[in-house]
């Protein structure tokens, strides 16, 4: 599996991280070695195999409502960037 | 001890000895480590952040505890806290600019139950980013060196933890570990490590690289210290819902000198290829040491699905990774870039504030997430996945510990692999199938390659800490490799 300069390009949007010119070609072709490396699982029959999401079972792990102390506002905005009338600040989402 | 400046020596329980009857005090011992620091730290890097401040009056309080007849083994005993354990009001970096800032608001679990047992943290120890490496080499601050050789890397990604203990920076430290960053460390380092069972450690407050994985563990001079720590943090919590609820035994218990009845196995496709001749001998002897000890062993047990462990890893993983990591916008909290809108901020914030590594590995599970590639990667991971884990379940049912190498290599020199990443990931080969399958494991010292350490992995099945300390214990107990001490 060859991944193409799209390729890469198309993933670093997917997950919103620029990449610069140098990094979508070294990437392009680690991850093409790394890939075709890992083709090696094609060769596992994992016919009625159940995929593990989790090494021990889980399901709907509930805890009691109980009231509890939380943070105080300015704990939890202490590490913002940007903030507002004790508000998270973010850029315009919405274009004109 | 009469020596004062020699106090960075002790283990915790010679040093817990020395408090309770009151011949030294916290102060000092932790006066002695911190001097030690001072003294060593130029050459080792093992600290992003070193709480001179904070650790004397921990120490003070310490003391008064210990006085007044209050104390745990831990009590006023400093330690060194991976940087990815949040910690409040002290900077928990994941050494990433992406957090260079960060001030969490509150503790780990962990750090919570070693604070409530006394413990006197000494620094937050340096790593691969975000913990994504095998060398500490993709830290984003500084590479920190094997104290046993300085050219040399001390492991990763909990290498800042591995190489303070070894470099008597630290009584002890925690790291963590998803692939092998607790046991490959202490293997390079000449100290122990110990995974415990998924589940067995609440993660809570611990930075999320794989959370299906990661699992934080002591790391120790020697496997006394390893109970007494695991004493303290394992357990349920219900900050952490993949903690598992169940008794935790005084692990202290199992510190047993003899193997008398012990069946142990040595699973064949450990023994890979490209392992050292050296490794290999170390290893051999190390089993045949276990054998007089009066265990027996089965050299022919095979894990026929270890070949396909590192491919379904590195895609698990990034996988994992990929979705924990997207909570760094640059909104809340880390690193954030100007941008002149809000999706251009956050690709320049991600493309700005993650190194090389963290950016591959981002890139690799989005693509094994991505439309037509999920059924491909992910879930054939998945279920390669499910056929290791029953492997080991089917093994255990006539073992009670494998032997394995906890590494193929001896600690290699500092820019060896840093220019090819499979090569990087082999370095893991020996230790990931242990996460694949949430199974503890453990290593320990085994012997000296040309000067370097080289260390034996002990797995067991899930929450059989108890055997792997006692294998480790006997082991310990008939050897001198952890009483060897590196030259700075």
């Amino acid at each position: 599996m060859r991944l193409s300069r799209e390729d890469v390009l198309h993933i670093s949007a997917l997950c919103r991280m620029k990449l610069t010119d140098e990094e979508v070609e070294r990437f392009r072709n680690q991850l093409s070695n790394i890939l075709e490396n890992f083709e090696i699982l094609q060769q596992v029959d994992t016919t009625d195999i159940p995929p593990t999401a989790y090494p021990i079972p889980l399901s709907n792990v509930t805890r009691d409502d109980e009231v509890a102390l939380s943070y105080p506002q300015s704990d939890i905005l202490a590490n913002a960037p940007r903030q507002e009338d004790g508000q998270f600040r973010v850029r315009a989402v919405l274009e004109q | 001890m009469k020596d004062s400046r020699k106090l960075y020596h002790l283990t915790i329980d010679e040093a817990h000895k020395l408090l309770t009857k009151r011949e030294v005090s916290s102060i000092e011992l932790t006066k002695a480590v911190l001097e030690r620091i001072s003294q060593v730290e130029e050459k080792v890097h093992a600290f992003v952040t070193v709480t001179k401040e904070s650790a004397l009056s921990r120490a003070q309080e310490a003391d008064t505890r210990i006085k007044q007849g209050d104390s745990s083994p831990l009590t006023g005993i400093p330690a060194l806290i991976k940087d990815n354990m949040c910690t409040r009001g002290i900077r928990t970096t994941c050494s990433s600019h992406m957090l260079e800032k960060f001030v969490p608001p509150y503790n780990a679990t962990v750090v919570e139950r070693l604070n409530q047992a006394g413990m006197v943290m000494v620094g937050k120890g340096n790593m691969d980013e975000f913990a994504m490496g095998s060398s500490n080499e993709h830290s984003a601050f500084f590479a920190t060196r094997n104290p046993w050789d300085l050219e040399r890397v001390p492991g990763g990604s909990s290498g800042g933890p591995a190489a303070s203990v070894a470099a008597r920076e630290a009584i002890y430290s925690l790291g963590s570990d998803t692939g092998g960053s607790i046991r490959q460390p202490a293997s390079f380092c000449g100290i122990v490590g110990m995974k415990p069972t998924y589940g067995r450690v609440s993660r809570f407050g611990l930075v999320a690289f794989a959370s299906s994985l990661d699992q934080i563990g002591p790391m120790t001079k020697d496997v006394t210290d390893a109970a007494l720590v695991m004493n303290i943090i394992a357990g349920h919590d219900p900050k952490d819902s993949t903690s598992v609820n169940q008794p935790v035994p005084d692990y202290t218990k199992s510190l047993i000198p003899d193997l008398k009845g012990i069946k142990l196995g040595v699973p064949k496709e450990y023994l890979v290829a490209g392992m050292e001749d050296s490794v290999r001998k170390i290893i051999d002897k190390a089993i045949a040491k276990l054998e007089q000890l009066g265990a027996s062993v089965d050299r022919e047990v095979s894990l026929p699905s270890t070949k396909y462990a590192l491919a379904a890893y590195y895609i698990i993983a990034p996988s994992e990774a990929m979705a924990n990591l997207a909570r760094y916008d640059g909104v809340k909290y880390g690193y954030s870039h100007e941008g002149n809108n809000m999706w251009n901020a956050m690709e320049k914030t991600r493309g700005h504030g993650f190194g090389p590594e963290v950016k591959r590995r981002i890139i690799l599970g989005t693509y094994a997430l991505s439309a037509g590639y999920y059924d491909a990667y992910y879930v054939k991971a998945q279920k390669v996945r499910t056929l290791i884990r029953r492997e080991f379940d089917e093994v255990f049912k006539r073992y009670d510990a494998l032997i394995t190498p906890t590494s193929p290599t001896v600690p290699f020199k500092i820019g060896e692999k840093t220019g090819d990443p499979l090569k990087m990931y082999l370095s893991d080969i020996c230790t990931l199938p242990v996460n694949i399958a949430g199974i503890p494991g453990l290593s320990i010292p085994a012997g000296f390659s040309g000067g370097l350490p080289v260390g034996m992995q002990i797995l067991g099945k899930p929450f059989s800490e108890e055997m792997l300390l006692r294998v480790a214990y006997a082991y310990e107990q008939a050897t001198e490799w952890h009483k060897q001490r590196p030259k700075l």
